[in-house]
């Protein structure tokens, strides 16, 4: 397989065309627009007002960053325990979990509004025992649930596929040779589920950080992250370049959480520290 | 014997619903006049790419759209967008052709200034003349654009105004003014515009300036005020979601269209309205051609169908905006026509203003204020909280190589 054949170069060719064409262009167009004008001459006009939106981009950083959390943490032994049942429950569960995925990410959403508003169903059942509407809608709160319910399958699925994967003898091994049960877990489940876990967390974070309609419906417009200053650039304001700046800064950014968290898991493989 | 039998049955049965509707109704809605000069037009084969407003034609009681093919020929191509700004990106992005667009006032200006509308021909839509009523309406279109009358370029489709909505069962007074939506005793419970144009405006209206001022210290002082009433009232900045949220009753104000109030009060007739005393914005979207149309005579004949009297009714009744056409004001059937929400009294609108297009530097500034006060006060907190994180973060970072290296020294050895 290392030589190259014709039959492999042919069979390669769509691929490097389609990220040439939907990977690469885009990306330049990206870089060209972040550092022109409307008239198409160069500047730096673009690049230098992202200072306005600093704390912005932290915010949804850390909205993303606390939504992964979330994700993780029920994800991780939601799996685990999928992990170690019977087959056709197994099927049954990882069917149960792709379900809503089915459905358009937009119609969950805006059902949420229905459900967490001041005269929604979780309102209206707490209203029957005397009890003052919460107002959930429009709070930080209220947009977290939406990115952990719709990103969870992303952390579920990935973690799940590792765990089904390891060999079970490892853990029996580790058992023979007086592991505790904890433990068992710590030095050896959790290292060899990384992969899982870093891919889950890239799946999670990453539309998290840069998303606009969950922060649109459940947020009230109230809570503005980078993905709604990004979208009304070209959606409202017509500014494509000052949009194209914002979005490059918030490749780089995700790049450099990226490389962050692959730092870490680089050190795994060498039996270094835990996350 | 059976099967073959019922197999025609069946058959019948579906050429029956085929055919007798479509035949039918070729004479209950339109005159044999009307039916003979749309075929006259000879546009049967060709396609028009109509860019509209998203529900913003009949599709219910008459259905438009397969109405006009079914008449000429001509097939419609039919696509919507949610604003101006929306619709002007696309356009302006080149790579589409589209054959009618629907811009409101300050975007068919707009469009007008960098040239990318093409003059109507008016001998094609001999509608215009027979109902458009130009007697109350004809003023929107008086102003110049490049030196061309608007009113050359554009045929006004639906006109409104902004308004105050509010809830009788929350709100015991009658409010009179923008103000009240500043007012902290409804904290949470109000509704304002997602759109910077039309949320300024109310700013503006309670700062008696001019909505198509360019003077930056004037979009300064809005942009203040509305950043106020961000902290102190906590307003949801929504579009169409302001529906759902008025209608259950969650919420006691919202600014929005006036033609919608007739929407939300028929499934929450709690609901009330008020023309505030500062004014409000009154606009048009009209039907326009673009540059580069494929298809003029279509786009023309298209747009006089939109002006014939069943047609026109049929808008109206789904849209609930007011109509400029005389025919549908004239008809008895048609159920707004009372109604003082969609057709106030001059008194009632005394103040409004009209959007005019902005330059693009002002219109720049007002995006970038309006980012702002959504982005809201929290700046420094973020701040404050993003260091400790980093810190933590580099914290974590130094340690894990010291030990690292202790490892690496312990494996060494």
């Amino acid at each position: 397989m290392k030589n190259s054949s014709v039959i492999q170069k042919l069979i390669n060719a769509p691929y490097i065309l389609w990220s040439v064409l939907f990977v690469i262009a885009p990306l330049i167009m990206v870089i060209y627009y972040a550092f022109t004008d409307r008239t198409g001459a160069f500047t730096l006009d673009n690049v230098k007002s992202i200072g306005d939106y600093l704390s912005t981009f932290i915010l949804s950083v850390g909205y993303g960053a606390v939504a992964t959390l979330i994700c993780l943490i029920i994800a991780y032994p939601f799996a685990y325990f999928l992990a170690h049942t019977g087959a056709s429950f197994q099927r049954m569960s990882v069917m149960l979990v792709m379900l809503p995925m089915w459905m358009s990410f937009l119609i969950r959403t805006y059902s949420w509004m229905t459900i967490l508003g001041d005269s929604g169903v979780i309102n209206s059942f707490l209203g029957r025992f005397g009890i003052e509407p919460l107002s959930m809608l429009n709070t930080p709160g209220a947009v977290i649930l939406g990115m952990v319910y719709n990103f969870l399958p992303y952390m579920i699925l990935p973690i799940y596929t590792v765990m089904a994967k390891m060999d079970g003898s490892l853990i029996e091994a580790a058992q023979d040779l007086g592991c505790g049960k904890l433990h068992c877990v710590k030095k050896v489940i959790l290292p060899l589920s990384v992969p899982g876990i870093v891919s889950g967390i890239t799946m999670v974070f990453v539309p998290s950080v840069s998303t606009f309609y969950i922060t649109q419906k459940l947020g009230g417009g109230q809570i503005n992250l980078i993905g709604d200053v990004i979208e009304g650039q070209f959606q409202t304001a017509n500014n494509y370049n000052l949009g194209a700046a914002l979005s490059l800064l918030l490749m780089v950014m995700i790049l450099i959480c990226l490389g962050v968290l692959g730092y870490f898991t680089d050190s795994e493989d060498e039996g270094g520290v835990l996350i | 014997m059976k099967k073959l039998a019922s197999f025609f049955l069946t058959a019948v049965v579906i050429m029956s619903v085929c055919i007798f509707p479509v035949s039918a109704q070729d004479d209950e809605i339109f005159s044999d006049e009307v039916v003979k000069y749309y075929a006259s037009l000879g546009l049967k084969g060709t396609t028009i790419n109509v860019y509209n407003w998203g529900e913003y034609i009949d599709d219910e009681e008459v259905d438009v759209i397969s109405q006009f093919e079914r008449l000429t020929g001509c097939k419609v191509n039919y696509t919507t967008f949610e604003s101006n700004e929306n619709m002007y990106s696309k356009l302006s992005g080149g790579g589409v052709s589209y054959d009618v667009v629907v811009p409101s006032d300050y975007t068919v200006e707009k469009l007008m200034e960098e040239g990318m509308l093409e003059k109507i021909d008016f001998n094609n839509i001999p509608n215009y003349a027979k109902y458009f009523d130009s007697e109350q309406y004809g003023y929107l279109l008086e102003d110049e654009v490049n030196g061309e009358k608007i009113r050359d370029y554009a045929v006004i489709y639906n006109v409104g105004t902004t308004i105050l909505i509010y809830n009788t069962k929350y709100v015991k007074e009658k409010p009179d003014s923008w103000s009240v939506l500043w007012d902290e005793q409804y904290k949470g419970k109000v509704l304002m515009f997602n759109n910077p144009r039309d949320s300024f405006a109310i700013a503006q209206f309670l700062l008696g300036q001019d909505l198509n001022s360019t003077n930056p210290a004037d979009w300064d002082a809005a942009a203040q005020l509305l950043k106020e009433q961000r902290e102190k009232v906590q307003p949801s900045y929504v579009m169409d979601e302001v529906f759902v949220k008025m209608e259950s009753g969650d919420y006691y104000f919202a600014a929005y269209y006036a033609g919608d109030f007739e929407v939300m009060v028929e499934n929450n007739p709690d609901l009330d309205y008020v023309f505030p005393k500062e004014g409000v914005n009154s606009f048009y979207d009209a039907f326009c051609i673009p540059k580069g149309t494929q298809n003029k005579k279509g786009a023309e004949a298209f747009i006089n169908f939109m002006m014939e009297p069943e047609i026109a009714l049929a808008n109206a009744e789904y849209i609930y905006y007011a109509t400029p056409n005389k025919a549908v004001m004239e008809n008895d059937e048609y159920s707004l026509a009372d109604s003082k929400a969609v057709y106030p009294d001059e008194g009632d609108i005394a103040h409004s203003q009209v959007f005019h297009n902005l330059p693009n530097d002002t219109l720049q500034y007002m995006n970038t204020l309006w980012m702002k006060v959504k982005g809201g006060n929290n700046s420094e907190w973020v701040y404050k909280a993003f260091f400790i994180c980093a810190a933590a973060v580099t914290a974590i970072i130094i340690i894990s190589v010291i030990r690292k290296r202790k490892m690496k020294k312990y494996y060494d050895v």
